[in-house]
């Protein structure tokens, strides 16, 4: 893992070229609503790349080793496992439908030769299996090769089985499955620095789970008032520190963030720490709150940074300093003037996550016409790039998109009102180690690689 | 999309400002000037807009309750900012879509097409701004959030007011010990209730009705009589 700023990323040091390396998914102009990219997660050695859908399907790329004779597709991610997460389900009680689309995939640092992952839709979490199989038995004595069961009066002779090699087999499989707790919708899900536990959030509570104990859970924080009538305030994303096990932070759609220890009480309502910015009163709207609510957050991989995405913007937090960002990026501020329309066409709602580089010396989020933004701390430069079909040649470097916010459109500029809106880049993710990113335009996704790589 | 195209200012090639083209409609709210006293028509339609929102989450059979409590809470604070009409009638109607709006989280499941549409009945007496929508005419009778399909009106009609037939004094006072409310929150109002009275309530409802006219009778003299809202009566209620 990379320490802070530096470690083997060189993105510190230059301008970062990015270049066209794949896409999956269908090119058809109609999107079936089920193949819409839900969310986005590399492992932690950056070799799988797993993706889950509004369909409620998993689908798994691993990275192909280097290979002399096909020097092109190192680096290249193919189909690894498919497999079915989530089906619709119906709770009967309350008569509703609950959606099988998967809202997060996390996954379980590798520790034998499979892989876990943990994948959840609104309200179950299932802990997923997945692992290899390229050998197999022959030569059984109980039963023939076509598995029927031998005659046990004709068998006359004792053999060992032998393995034999076969086509390699990926499974999925359900290994536990984390149901019943969440009365909301679950948000987020995160795993422990201790590797043998995880927090599941949803709009108003938060559980604690271990991971081979699937019929119980600690709710660790609940704001969920007596009064639902004085409820004002939700949960929209929660994550565990990196690196100190007991300590986790949530957001919220006011726009705070609080830092909780688990050491302090069972019941984590009171924060340890509060992270606010206080609002800019020239800039205040009847929108301000909407735009205020936090869609996602993020500890940098050396944990001592914490990254909020906001409706306009990305805030850097120092964990350290409670009363304001330590940086703030404008990721689409031409959408101020806007945010009435959006409001109208619920656009204001869409929730945008974001993502750290392997050093935390680039930061990545989404906006709408396919763009993505990436912001380098140390230059403190920043780009907007685009994830179209029409950019896709093979290594085609990305050129930087420009929209103008107003006055003269020049040449290669777009204006916001052309901007498409059904285009939304919501779900992006950054190789752990290299420079290598995906980003999920609805049900495309798009890897690109540093030029260097 | 939505978008719309207002006057452009004219302004130097090298100048590149946030605010663009002025639309029309709605006045920049990054101007402090118009951040602070928004006028009242444009505050009225993100009123209405705002409410038309809460319907569509309320109908929902789970609402997005990030979603609900980010448009309860901007109507809110757009109510707070809406100046009382000298031509309204004096019903406190600043205050009332926020209590209603309380009332809307308060009341979870079953009655939430109750208080929506009593949240509707409110936004048609209040004077002097846009008339509310009526998202019923557009889509349908409200399902209720405990079905797929809206549910059959036809049990409506025979629900007459004066057929208060279900809960005769006879039998009511057979089935004293059971706790109905359930069923109380539900559509089939008891004609012993009191009925909201008042003028604006005698254009369409006892003459032949459209479905969603009763339909909304029967859920304001449910909440009316089964729910505490915070509202002084007043002429129209």
């Amino acid at each position: 893992m990379a320490g802070p700023g530096g470690g083997g990323c060189p993105a510190g040091g230059h301008d970062l070229q990015w270049c066209f390396s794949q896409v999956k998914g269908a090119v058809d102009e109609d999107v079936a609503e089920a193949d819409i990219i839900s969310t986005v997660e590399f492992s932690y050695s950056g070799d799988l790349l797993a993706t889950g859908d509004k369909g409620g399907r998993v689908v798994i790329f691993q990275r192909e080793q280097e290979n002399k004779s096909r020097p092109h597709a190192r680096g290249e991610y193919n189909v690894y496992s498919t497999f079915q997460s989530h089906e619709p389900e119906f709770d009967y009680l309350k008569s509703l439908e609950i959606e099988e689309k998967i809202n997060k995939i996390r996954w379980l640092p590798q520790q034998n030769a499979a892989h876990f992952l943990l994948s959840t839709n609104d309200k179950t979490i299932k802990l997923w299996k997945i692992s290899e199989r390229d050998k197999r038995a022959e030569g059984y004595n109980l039963k023939d090769e076509d598995g029927r069961l031998r005659d046990p009066f004709r068998i006359t002779a004792l053999r060992v089985p032998i393995l034999k090699p076969m086509d390699l087999m990926v499974e999925a499989s359900p290994r536990r499955i984390f149901a019943n707790a969440h009365t909301y919708h679950i948000n987020s899900i995160s795993v422990n620095s201790d590797h043998e536990t995880y927090l599941s959030a949803d709009d108003l509570r938060i559980n604690l789970w271990h991971l081979e104990i699937t019929d119980r859970s600690f709710n660790i924080v609940d704001i969920k008032p007596v009064n639902m009538e004085e409820l004002t305030e939700v949960i929209t994303a929660a994550e565990f520190h990196p690196l100190q096990c007991n300590v986790f932070v949530y957001s919220s759609s006011k726009g705070t963030i609080r830092l909780c220890d688990m050491r302090s009480s069972a019941l984590c309502d009171r924060h340890s720490k509060f992270f606010e910015e206080p609002e800019d009163p020239s800039s205040r709207s009847f929108f301000s709150e909407i735009i205020s609510s936090i869609s996602d957050v993020k500890f940098s991989h050396s944990g001592r940074y914490m990254m909020t995405r906001d409706y306009l913007s990305v805030k850097v937090w120092d964990l350290n300093m409670e009363s304001r960002p330590v940086e703030t990026h404008q990721v689409h501020e031409y959408l101020r003037s806007k945010l009435c329309s959006l409001y109208e066409n619920d656009c204001i709602f869409d929730k945008f996550e974001c993502c750290w580089s392997g050093s935390d010396s680039a930061i990545m989020t989404g906006s709408y016409n396919n763009f993505f933004r990436m912001f380098d701390r140390n230059t403190r430069r920043d780009v907007t790039l685009e994830a179209s079909r029409e950019n896709s040649k093979p290594r085609a470097c990305l050129k930087p998109r420009k929209v103008c916010a107003g006055g003269k459109r020049r040449k290669d500029e777009m204006s916001v009102d052309s901007l498409d809106f059904n285009k939304k880049i919501l779900h992006t993710a950054w190789h752990p180690a290299e420079n290598v990113i995906a980003v999920a335009a609805t049900n495309n996704l798009y890897i690109f690689q540093d030029k260097v790589n | 999309m939505m978008l719309s195209k207002g006057l452009k200012r004219k302004r130097e090639e090298e100048q590149e400002k946030e605010t663009l083209a002025v639309d029309t409609w709605w006045l920049d709210p990054s101007l402090p000037a118009v951040a602070q006293a928004p006028p009242p028509a444009t505050s009225s339609s993100l009123f209405d807009l705002s409410v038309l929102k809460l319907h569509h989450s309320l109908r929902q059979s789970e609402p997005d309750l990030r979603h609900l409590v980010l448009v309860v809470n901007t109507l809110r604070r757009v109510q707070a900012s809406m100046a009382p009409e000298p031509t309204l009638p004096p019903v406190p109607s600043p205050s009332a879509a926020p209590c209603v709006a309380d009332s809307l989280l308060a009341s979870s499941d079953a009655a939430l097409s109750a208080s929506m549409a009593s949240l509707l009945e409110d936004l048609s007496h209040i004077e002097g701004l846009s008339q509310a929508p009526q998202p019923l005419v557009d889509e349908g009778p409200p399902g209720r959030p405990t079905g797929g399909s809206p549910p059959s009106l036809g049990a409506l009609d025979l629900l007459g007011p004066a057929t208060g037939c279900l809960l005769d004094d006879e039998l009511e006072g057979l089935f004293e010990d059971i706790d109905t409310s359930m069923y109380d929150s539900e559509l089939w109002a008891p004609a012993s209730e009191a009925l909201k009275p008042g003028p604006e309530d005698g254009p369409g409802k006892e003459e032949a009705l459209e479905l969603d006219e009763a339909e909304l009778d029967y859920l304001l003299d449910v909440l009316v009589g089964t729910q505490a809202l915070e509202r002084p009566p007043g002429p129209g209620r």
